[in-house]
């Protein structure tokens, strides 16, 4: 019997720092939606665009991000 | 057609059974967290990832080429043996939903064929050290490695949309579950629907019926896509209230964190080679996320019955397994019906006793626990 410690300790740092990264970005970008809608009740700042476009550079890297997952789960695109 | 004998027959019919069970147990691993949210209907949940899993199955064109990727001497199982495992695996999957614990289908399956091999074919055809590397260290690592995952990107999201307006950070969250959840989902057809086909074409092949090294014919593809999304869009509404309101009570943050977790080491794994359950995953993510937003929510009764049944599932498959293996043996035909209709009695019984506390898509909600006993469920959580 082989284990292949490295392997199993890559899996475990690619997956913690995969997760970590798509949540925090996914949370910035939830941060830039929450400053949008907080600035359409309260119009007359700059708050908007700059939130639309937080928002939507985050969700923009989630999505490639999904992309390439299933990319990785179906074996056609391989 | 001269091939498919009775006992070639009778194993499709399980193998797809199985495929079944395997369905409606693991759709809590996908979608607990999102019912438990409200980013998701419960009917919707189960629908998106019961055509997510059909999916998977189609896509799936690397079908196992072994049963049980080493476990035991494939070379020594007969059609017999993946009948008793099968038999196995499924009552062990139908016991652990009737109480409502999440326990590895996988297992199930690797339990059963140990048993049906040790009893058919002495314990030389079981690959112990296999068991080791292949069960038993995944069966540790991942549901930490997911938890601690889990626990870090709950945290981070809790830290970062603190001052945020709360109403809009759930609100998003909720949005991002439903990709993370469907990720899982089609993650799943890809990989279990698999095993069952590659059980169903060995068993083909075994039996002269496909050549060597044939792929899966259509009707099995179909069939296994079909069983597993049909189990799937059931639903086993017991597990889903125990992953998504027993463990711990999930917002859409964790849940999104959880879902992101189990995804990303499912994809992780599978590139590098290494198996694991599904559910164990998804169970280690939840708990992570739980401890994450604040450490007394976890119950960690719940995750400690969990845990025994994890490691009771592969034992207990194997004896059940084994035993059904000694009566296909001894019995021939005749044998192989009495533990087919022995079987079929028994899944009966458990599915008549969850009757009596059913847990479905109007009321997996409405409680954190699944019992088995006579009184209405909504009343236990309110007497206290």
């Amino acid at each position: 019997m082989h284990l292949d410690w490295t392997a199993l300790g890559q899996v475990a740092a690619v997956s913690v720092g995969v997760t970590v990264a798509v949540v925090v970005v996914f949370a910035f970008g939830v941060l830039g939606l929450a400053r949008l809608e907080g600035a359409r009740e309260q119009p007359g700042g700059t708050s908007s665009a700059l939130g639309l476009t937080q928002a939507a550079l985050c969700f923009l890297a989630c999505a490639a991000v999904v992309t390439y997952g299933i990319y990785l789960i179906v074996p056609q695109f391989h | 057609m001269d091939h498919i004998t009775f006992l070639v027959a009778v194993v499709i019919v399980t193998a797809l059974a199985f495929d079944f069970t395997n369905g409606f147990h693991d759709t809590a691993n996908a979608m607990a967290t999102s019912i438990a949210t409200g980013a998701l209907a419960p009917r919707t949940a189960v629908l998106i990832s019961g055509v997510l899993n059909v999916a998977g199955a189609f896509l799936s064109t690397e079908v196992a080429k072994t049963i049980s990727g080493g476990i035991v001497d494939d070379t020594l199982v007969s059609p017999g043996m993946i009948f008793a495992g099968l038999v196995g695996a499924i009552l062990w999957n139908l016991l652990t939903w009737l109480v409502g614990l999440p326990s590895s289908s996988s297992h199930a399956l690797f339990g059963g064929l140990i048993g049906a091999v040790w009893v058919g074919a002495g314990s030389h055809g079981v690959n112990f050290d296999k068991v080791v590397e292949k069960v038993l260290v995944p069966a540790v690592a991942s549901p930490l490695v997911a938890g601690v995952a889990a626990l870090i990107a709950t945290y981070l999201a809790y830290r970062l949309t603190d001052r945020a307006r709360k109403d809009s950070v759930t609100k998003g969250f909720r949005i991002g579950q439903i990709a993370s959840a469907s990720l899982v989902s089609l993650a799943h057809g890809t990989n279990d629907a698999q095993k069952t086909m590659g059980v169903i074409t060995l068993t083909l092949i075994s039996a002269g019926a496909l050549g060597h090294d044939a792929g899966p014919p259509l009707w099995v593809i179909a069939s296994a896509g079909l069983a597993i999304g049909l189990g799937t869009y059931l639903g086993g509404w017991r597990i889903i209230r125990t992953m998504g309101k027993g463990l711990t009570e999930i917002q859409s943050p964790q849940g999104f964190a959880a879902e992101t977790a189990s995804t990303t080491i499912i994809l992780t794994s599978a590139h590098l080679g290494f198996a694991l359950s599904t559910t164990q995953v998804a169970s280690g993510s939840i708990l992570g996320a739980g401890l994450g937003r604040r450490l007394a929510e976890v119950r960690w009764g719940v995750a400690g019955r969990m845990a025994i049944a994890w490691m009771v599932t592969l034992p207990a498959a194997a004896l059940v397994g084994g035993l059904a293996a000694s009566v296909v043996q001894n019995g021939g035909d005749l044998g192989t019906a009495v533990v087919a209709l022995v079987g079929a009695a028994l899944a009966a019984g458990i599915v008549a006793v969850s009757r009596r506390n059913p847990v479905h898509a109007h009321n997996v909600n409405d409680a954190h626990e699944v019992s088995i006993r006579t009184e209405p469920p909504a009343k236990v959580g309110t007497a206290a």
